[in-house]
């Protein structure tokens, strides 16, 4: 297992190097001056544009600019935002707030989709069934963006239940909306997840086994039905952490949330290039890390896999 | 085979001189959507302490149907009992009530399936799986249990049982799984024991074992044994009667060596001329020509007839029944004197 995990760091470095190169490539190619804006109305002067280029080494080609970044990165220094601000520090805060979000709504994602996929597995076919197979398409195929304004104005404006916007400082039920509406599509995949594998291992040989040997139907559904179809589960709801994250993005610019999400957005529109790559290389380096510990987790929950 | 006390003691749980097992007339159907497929066709057995009865035929018989019928894990929906009974010492099984019935269920008749692999959770420790037995029919608590498995696991010849109590099935050989299947199936000691083409999925020499086995627990514990294959040879030996199933009813019924002797069946002469034998070695090996009959639309008169080479014009219009051509032998045929005779 050690070994495993140590093989699996090793192979995430050039996954990590390509992602970020990519992302700073792009980034650092888009048209424009990225000193506009920097000295009020009027264009910069000179001497100012040539000290930005030599600070953030803009006239180097862009592998050695990649390289000298990279190397920064990794002696733990994210860089500046054109604010002047230290990216890590604004990180670290904003980090908290996302993962709060995205934790919750995989919280959310956890107990709604499995419960759902429980109760249609168990009557394939049948009412229950249905009604999670037609909400869960419904939900799937409306954009994200929509159900994220359509409940804002419905559970926010019109009947008031949730605040409209999140606070600078949010509390777990300030969150409650924004988490609800970034779980959406996956609580959706889940619960048709959960559902044809609980199916599936209705159907399987040693269920009948099971019955068999006399044991009575909450033993045979809860025991060896349950663990058996919650191995896709839990190891999709590790993956998908990493994409709520990423999905964050949308959600945190509707509730306009102080996450990660909204630094990036701005980032962007600002032309922000080092905060924008700094920010997506800590979600990469992120996403990389949940991926590794579903495949873990994986091989705990299925005796068949082993990692050695 | 004697029986031994074990069979009055059932006996007492139930009417009088009850048979131990008696399967009467059972009908099982699957509502399907392509129409109503007739799996099982007025199919009557009994089984005696002690005793070792050989369910034989080719595959979609209905073999397996009336085994998972006896024990109550059909799935329904599909399938639906229509009409018969499963009496156990007496008492109906179809008409209990399921927490009656799960009684049983495994403490009273246990099953082995043909694939121990697919049958046993892969998810739980092999030790684990056996030691449930003991956890939810006798609340014995954790460490009891596992050390009654740990005494299966011996009692079914498992090399290192107790290191290897925590093991999961796939870390087994296929004929240790199934001899982890059987110590789960005879944990409680039942009184019957179904074994559903335990040796099929086995090596020639692992199928012996595993017979030796079976029949050396048999003979221990005196249960009854019914034992479904496909495969005369294995039969022979270890079987006191033989049923033999075509397109869900039982066509001929006899004891083993009159039955190998001289059959009373067409079906069954079929099967036995189709066994190598070494003195035909290099001619062409018999086989039944034609295909069993579809369960959706079974052919009128008798169901073999399409493919029976004795067959007359009686056997397309009326349907033989059952019965004794000579005592202890049955035959579903027209002929079965015939047959018998030749
Ligand atoms: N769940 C089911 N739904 C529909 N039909 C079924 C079902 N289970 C069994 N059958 C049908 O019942 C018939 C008898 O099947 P069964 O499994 O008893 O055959 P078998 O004699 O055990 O054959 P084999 O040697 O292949 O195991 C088959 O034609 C099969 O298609
Ligand atoms: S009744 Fe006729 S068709 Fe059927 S087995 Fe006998 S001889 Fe063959
Ligand atoms: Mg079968």
């Amino acid at each position: 297992m050690g070994k495993y995990i140590v093989r699996r760091l090793l192979q995430m470095i050039p996954v990590a190097l390509g992602a970020t190169f990519l992302i700073y490539a792009m980034v650092f190619s888009l048209p424009g001056d990225p000193t506009t804006g920097k000295c009020g109305e009027r264009n910069c002067p000179p001497e100012f544009v040539a000290a930005f280029n030599e600070k953030y080494n803009l006239d180097d080609p862009l592998l050695v600019q990649y390289g000298k970044y990279m190397g920064n990165v990794l002696q733990g220094d994210l860089g500046e935002a054109q604010s002047g601000l230290p990216v890590s520090e604004e990180l670290s805060e904003r980090y908290v707030i996302t993962f709060k979000l995205g934790g919750m709504a995989l919280a959310i994602e956890a107990v709604i989709g499995i419960l759902a996929g429980i109760v249609a597995g168990l009557r394939k076919g049948g009412f229950l069934d249905a009604l999670v197979l037609v909400s869960t398409l419904f939900v799937i195929s409306i954009p994200v963006f929509v159900i994220g304004n359509v409940s804002q104005l419905f559970f926010g404006i019109e009947l008031g239940w949730f605040p409209v916007t999140v606070p600078f400082e949010p509390s777990l039920f300030d969150l409650f909306m924004p988490a609800m509406v970034l779980a959406s599509a996956s609580v959706a995949y889940l619960a048709r997840l959960m559902r044809s594998s609980m199916a599936e291992n209705l159907r399987s040989d040693y269920v009948r086994t099971a019955n068999a040997k006399g044991l009575g139907p909450s033993r045979v559904v809860g025991v060896h039905t349950l663990r058996n179809s919650m191995i896709p589960v839990v190891t999709f709801l590790g993956y998908d952490f990493g994409a709520l994250l990423g999905g964050a993005i949308i959600t945190e610019g509707i509730f306009n949330i102080y996450g990660v999400g909204g630094y990036i957005f701005q980032g962007i529109s600002d032309q922000d290039g080092i905060a924008v790559v700094s920010s997506v290389t800590v979600l990469v380096v992120i996403y990389l890390l949940m991926n590794l510990l579903a495949d873990v987790l994986y091989g705990v929950l299925d005796p068949r896999i082993s990692h050695d | 085979m004697t029986s031994l006390d074990k069979s009055t003691d059932v006996a007492t749980l139930g009417h009088g001189d009850a048979p131990l097992l008696e399967v009467d007339d059972l009908y099982v159907e699957f509502h399907t959507r392509d129409g109503i497929a007739k799996a099982i066709n007025g199919v009557s057995f009994h089984l005696e302490a002690g005793e070792t009865l050989a369910v034989l035929g080719e595959s979609g018989s209905g073999k397996s149907v009336t085994a998972q019928a006896i024990m109550g894990i059909l799935d329904m929906p599909p399938a639906v009992v229509p009409r018969g009974a499963v009496r156990y010492a007496g008492r109906d099984l179809l008409t209990m009530s399921p927490k009656e019935r799960r009684k049983i269920r495994g403490p009273e008749i246990s099953m082995i399936f043909q694939d121990a692999l697919s049958a046993l959770n892969p998810v739980f420790p092999v030790g684990w799986q056996i030691a449930e037995m003991f956890r939810v029919h006798k609340g014995m608590n954790r460490r009891d249990a596992q050390a009654e498995a740990i005494r299966l696991m011996e009692r079914v010849q498992i090399p290192a049982a107790k290191d290897r109590v925590r093991s999961y099935p796939h870390q087994f050989s296929g004929g240790m799984r199934q001899r982890i299947m059987i110590a789960m199936a005879i944990a409680l000691n039942p009184r019957i024991l179904i074994a559903d083409e335990p040796t099929t999925a086995l090596d020639v020499t692992v199928q012996a074992q595993i017979m030796a086995l079976l029949q050396e627990i048999q003979e221990e514990s005196g249960m009854g044994l019914i034992l479904i294959t496909h495969d005369l040879g294995v039969v022979a030996d270890v079987a006191d009667r033989i049923a033999v199933m075509y397109a869900g009813r039982i066509v001929e019924s006899a004891d083993v060596l009159p039955l190998y002797a001289d059959p009373a069946h067409p079906y069954t002469e079929g099967l036995l001329a189709s066994i190598p034998q070494l003195e035909q070695k290099g001619k062409e090996l018999y086989a039944i020509k034609g295909l069993p009959p579809s369960l959706l639309r079974m052919p009128d008169g008798c169901k073999f007839n399409p493919r029976c080479s004795r067959a007359q014009d009686i056997c397309r219009t009326d349907d033989p029944e059952l019965r004794e051509v000579v005592p202890g032998r049955w035959s579903r045929c027209h002929f079965a004197e015939e047959v018998l005779g030749d």
